[in-house]
């Protein structure tokens, strides 16, 4: 196990790396750079700002320069858009963007797993109908709706919940809500398609037919199985909640880093979104080898893909 | 076929397809979905209307067939090409195993985190001159409808940037499935009766991981054309005055309090449309389950 | 199960005592506390390297300019940290006379020093600024900036004394004290920049504007910095004039989603938006009616002709064709229901400007000027492209030209929707061929209007110029009769107006919710309130 999680961690360096390069000349070619602006700015500024920041250079040398202090120094650089360092401005937003999605991916759980399970339990009963229904919901409402929808009825009518802001722990519930729901209804899908599959083989005939009683068969021996495509599902999933939804954060005031992503793309802020991609890249590494990993635990067949 | 048997499914099927006919068909005769008439704007229903009129006094329900046309065609072709290549991928990698395997996964790892508007902005600013030529000469030499054929050129590179990105967590999740089943009795009785790996693959192995597949593209499709509708956010996305049911809902929601049939209409078809898919989906999925003819 | 069973019990206990307690905004006004909408994170505090608008509100509250604006009358210069000034007959000398008790936050007083240090500073080139022609005004600041000489003393600004100022410009100028109140000419704290940039005046990012390091001399002093979540500031005991501030403080909030922003002001957040998008400007109207504000804001709203490219070029029947086929008044009723004015002219008139009527809604003259612009048959017209940013206003003010263009003219145009830098970066290389644009003025004069109209001017951007016009521009400058000067500034805007690079079509306003507890915040054409004059009151039980 150990071998395998160190060999997957020297993958994910590579990952990065390649990502990195990718990203970097990918972002080069799109059209503008950090000093187009509304109002024009003189030749000479732009020189000396193009200076300061090392962009005055070709595109290998700025790659060599940046690559080489990124890995030596840690160094993210500066953002020319927010006048900040980048990595101060990834860890300050990290916080809020991590209580979200945690709380998003419990929400999710919470919901999607149980419903999930019942209804491949219960299949094709009125309850399985309405679960699916229900789970649909989360997927068409999106959350440019919900979100505004949750402001509407529920922030303006009851007064512990506020319309934005993130100040105390109350404040966390409504965008979670929000932000939860379209995983929710794919884990509910999952979860009840893996049941299915487990729910129709033999062994579980074989230990109906023996006198199980039915919550252990589930909870013993198809509930491991089943939630295999949730698990590989939530790995990517849970990357992409914790860095920031952007839409749910604008909605409700959320100061976390979905923002900086579509900031970053917009303002041709290279340093700005070169940092958030790194970033997301490890969040992506990790998670991955984690749900690998999880996945084998619940199958032990799979462990000898390890 | 054993899907005839169920019930909902066949509704839904058949819902399907009366919508494909009110979209691609019927819309043609609803009238100019970008015909304003600002002083009528927000009508209610009623004569020429059949679902009143938006904010700049647009016929609703035109506005919705057109935008289904978009959304369904997004929702579809970016979905199928994501399925294609999404469970070949991740069924060759789970099947191979070994180093291949880990490569491939590793492949997929970088591209997730790839920054998916950097490269929706790019193609769009690559292939809309290419794309708006190609669609020129298709007007000029062959006489192709001009609006619509500019429409949908349009949003080619939409198509193209989902389709680009969309297969990857298809392929995990098909891979997962892979890896359990390489393990069980039938795959490892075909194995020992000297069937090649492709045919163990392709006839035995991949029909089984069809189920969640189809579960999760039931599901891809409608987060498709929301996303369709998000990137409208940024200016990328359906170019006005064209629109689809995720502009349509996103303009929609802004009208909440005050014009809610703008978000209610477009929403209805959009959800029942969906509804419909799911239940087909799942139709299809026991359908397709060796194991379930058994019941 | 006891602890789930506790949090929930938590939760209940939280939700029930909040009911009926007083909102953010009530609490706010208690303390004195004024919460704005700003829009969206500044890119900075420091005067002399930023743009935008909610940059300079923030840096409004924390500097002061030589002169300040008068909280309810436009084009009236109030005392800041000049307590009086005078200009010589012609207007190309202007003295000032600093208050010898103004000091910065940290108790050193703010002297002529400190004003030379930053106009030097922001005339330094490797500094980066994206607006140092604000100061061109003054007598040898471009070529100081150009680099044709390094020495400053050849700039037209000079120390008579620690708090005299004297200024010499490059011609008649008598609207200056209307410039000073504008964040580009407000003094940097000379010991703190030089302090965190190891002795450079050039160094950009130095770090002087975080708290705890800034130092400033306006009604308040900078309290904290959470970014994308508030800014806030609280009253400067040292500011000369602190017996006029009645504010504690003021919290700004960066809500981006001005939809957000909206619901947060009627669930009791803010007491000031930054605006109000168009779908709520009739809801707030009939549910909020005195709270709701529209007032009229210098800024243009108009279309960019590229001129170099066919059909446009050379052809100003065309254009103005164009120009008279769009409905404004519709326009304005029914889409932007914003109170806006039909812009007939560039400049919006003010004060003594009167702005002549060049253009209007005419559908048969349109069409007259259309064939002889050379498409007596509409359908031989081009398909060209109006390039438009992602705003979603902007996406509908487009489909109501494409629609009015229609259905005037018979012609068809399509519309190219861009991200924002995509749009920006077509408009400035002339990758266009109309673009919808808008221009908001920096300052009381009609030049900050028609400044950007020459040749290759960086904000031009259509490829258009014209000697005669330029010629009135730099003639308006050695008039030393501010009437006359205004009668030489209207002919140049008639060229303007007569060859049309631009199509005008409305002057902005302003549309924002405010709490009726807010005072002293009256309409002001450049909505630069100046926070001194502003108090809380709570409502008469």
């Amino acid at each position: 196990m150990i071998r395998f999680i160190f060999k997957r961690l020297l993958q994910g360096l590579l990952v990065l790396f390649v990502l990195y390069t990718l990203s970097f000349f990918l972002i080069k070619t799109l059209p503008g750079d950090a000093f187009t602006g509304e109002r024009a700015i003189s030749e000479e500024a732009v020189e000396a700002l193009k200076k300061r920041f090392g962009l005055d250079r070709n595109w290998i040398t700025q790659y060599a320069l940046r690559l080489r202090r990124l890995i030596v120094n840690q160094d993210l650089g500066v953002s020319p858009k927010k006048n900040r360092e980048v990595s101060m401005i990834l860890r300050q937003s990290f916080p809020p963007s991590a209580i979200l999605g945690l709380n998003a991916l419990l929400v999710a759980c919470a919901i999607g797993i149980p419903l999930g399970v019942f209804s491949a339990v219960n299949k094709n009963s009125w309850f399985d109908y309405a679960a699916m229904g229900f789970a649909m919901i989360g997927i068409c409402v999106a959350a440019f709706i919900i979100g505004p929808l949750l402001q509407t009825q529920i922030a303006m009518r009851v007064p512990a919940f506020k319309v934005a802001g993130w100040e105390n722990p109350l404040d966390w519930i409504l965008p979670a809500i929000t932000l939860g729901l379209a995983p929710a209804a794919y884990l509910a899908r999952l979860t009840r398609g893996g049941m299915l599959e487990i729910l129709n083989q033999d062994f579980v005939r074989t230990a109906h037919a023996k006198g199980v009683p039915p919550l252990t068969v589930i909870w013993r021996h198809t509930l491991r199985g089943g939630l295999i495509p949730s698990v590989a599902f939530l790995g990517p999933a849970f990357a992409a909640l914790i860095s920031g939804s952007f839409v749910v954060e604008t909605i409700f005031q959320v100061p976390g880093m979905g923002r900086h992503f579509i900031d970053g793309t917009i303002d041709r802020d290279e340093f700005l979104l070169l940092g958030c991609v790194l970033y997301f890249g490890i969040l992506i590494v990790i998670l991955n080898l984690v749900s690998d990993i999880i996945q084998a635990l619940l199958n032990p067949r799979l462990r000898d893909s390890l | 076929m054993r899907l005839r048997q169920n019930k909902v499914a066949v509704a839904s099927g058949l819902f399907l397809i009366v919508m494909f006919g009110l979209c691609f068909v019927a819309a043609w005769f609803t009238g100019d979905p970008n015909q304003q008439e600002l002083t009528h704007k927000f009508a209610a229903p009623g004569s020429g209307h059949p679902l009143g009129t938006d904010q700049m006094g647009r016929d609703l329900f035109s506005r919705i067939l057109f935008g289904g046309q978009i959304s369904l065609l997004v929702g579809l072709v970016a979905t199928s090409v994501a399925f294609v290549i999404g469970i070949s991928y991740g069924a060759i990698s789970g099947y191979v195993g070994g180093r291949t395997d880990a490569v491939m996964m590793r492949i997929v790892d970088t591209l997730y985190a790839i920054p998916f508007l950097v490269l929706v902005i790019l193609l769009q600013e690559v292939l809309s001159s290419s794309a708006g030529e190609a669609a020129g000469w298709l007007v000029k030499k062959w006489s192709f409808p001009e609006e619509t054929t500019f429409r949908f050129a349009n949003i080619l590179p939409l198509f193209i940037a989902i389709g680009a990105l969309g297969w990857l967590t298809l392929a995990r999740i098909t891979r997962s499935q892979v890896l359990s089943l390489k393990q069980q009795e039938f795959a490892q009785a075909a194995v020992s009766l000297g069937l090649s790996p492709r045919r163990i693959l392709f006839r035995h192995i991949i029909p089984n991981t069809l189920g969640p597949a189809i579960v999760y593209v039931t599901l891809t499709i409608p987060s498709f054309i929301m996303y369709e509708a998000t990137l409208s956010f940024l200016g990328l996305g359906i170019k006005a005055p064209n629109s689809s049911w995720g502009v349509l809902i996103k303009d929609g929601a802004n009208y909440m309090e005050t014009q809610p049939m703008l978000l209610i209409f477009p929403g209805l078809f959009f959800t029942a449309t969906l509804f419909a898919l799911n239940f087909l989906g799942d139709g299809l999925r026991d359908a397709l389950d060796p194991k379930a003819a058994k019941d | 199960m006891r602890v789930p069973a506790i949090l929930f019990l938590a939760f209940l206990t939280a939700l029930i005592v909040s009911c009926g307690e007083k909102t953010a905004a009530d609490r706010a006004v208690e303390d004195g506390i004024l919460i704005v909408g700003n829009s969206s994170e500044p890119k900075g505090l420091d005067g002399q390297l930023v743009t935008g608008v909610l940059e300079s509100n923030l840096i409004r509250a924390l500097f002061e300019g030589l002169c300040t604006e008068h909280p309810s009358k436009d084009g009236v210069a109030m005392p800041g940290a000049a307590k009086k000034w005078k200009a010589n007959d012609d207007f190309t000398v202007w003295t000032f006379d600093l208050g010898e008790d103004r000091v910065w936050s940290d108790g050193v007083p703010v002297t002529t020093k400190d004003f030379l240090f930053s106009f030097q500073r922001i005339l330094t080139a490797t500094l980066g600024s994206e607006y140092s022609e604000m100061l061109f005004y003054i007598k040898g600041a471009e070529e100081f900036y150009k680099g044709e000489t390094t020495d400053f003393s050849t700039v037209g600004a000079k120390a008579i004394d620690d708090y005299t100022l004297e200024i010499a410009l490059r011609g008649s100028i008598p609207f200056l004290p209307e410039i000073t109140k504008h964040y580009t000419w407000y003094p940097v704290p000379r010991h703190v920049v030089l302090k965190h940039s190891g002795g450079k005046i050039d160094v950009p990012f130095s770090g002087w504007t975080k708290p705890g390091n800034i130092v400033s001399n306006g009604p308040f002093t900078l309290k904290s910095w959470r970014i994308n979540d508030h800014i806030e500031v609280e009253k400067n005991p040292r500011y000369w004039d602190a017996a006029t501030v009645k504010l504690n403080g003021i919290r700004f909030l960066p809500v981006v989603n001005s939809y957000t922003e909206a619901r947060m002001f009627f669930d009791g957040l803010m007491h000031i938006t930054y605006t109000l998008p168009p779908e709520f400007i009739p809801y707030a109207n009939n549910n909020y009616p005195d709270e709701t504000r529209s007032e009229l804001y210098l800024a243009t709203k108009f279309v960019r002709f590229n001129v170099e490219r066919e059909p446009f070029k050379d052809n100003p029947k065309l254009r103005r064709a164009l120009a008279l086929a769009i409905d404004r008044e519709s326009l304005i009723e029914n889409v932007l229901q914003g109170g806006q004015k039909p812009a007939y002219g560039m400049v919006p008139p003010f004060g003594n400007y009167q702005t002549e009527r060049a253009v209007e809604f005419n559908p048969e003259e349109a069409r007259r000027l259309l064939a002889e612009g050379g498409f007596s048959d509409p359908k031989t017209f081009p398909r060209i492209k109006l390039l438009t940013a992602d705003r979603d206003v902007s996406k509908r003010i487009a489909e109501a030209y494409q629609g009015m263009w229609k259905e005037h003219l018979g012609i068809h145009i399509d519309i190219e929707q861009k991200e924002w830098t995509s749009y920006l970066n077509a408009m400035t290389r002339l990758e266009y061929d109309l673009a919808d644009s808008g221009w908001v003025g920096d300052y009381l004069d009609p030049t900050t209007f028609l400044d950007m109209w020459i040749k290759d001017g960086g904000n031009n951007r259509t490829g258009w110029s014209n000697d005669e016009f330029e010629k009135l521009l730099k003639q308006s400058e050695h008039e030393r009769d501010p009437v006359e000067r205004l009668k030489i500034l209207q002919k140049s805007e008639r060229i303007l107006m007569s060859e049309l690079p631009a199509l005008t079509v409305y002057w902005y306003t302003t549309n924002y919710l405010i709490d009726t507890r807010v005072k002293g915040w009256s309409p002001l054409l450049l909505n630069n309130h100046p926070y001194k004059w502003v108090s809380l009151e709570p409502n008469p039980d």
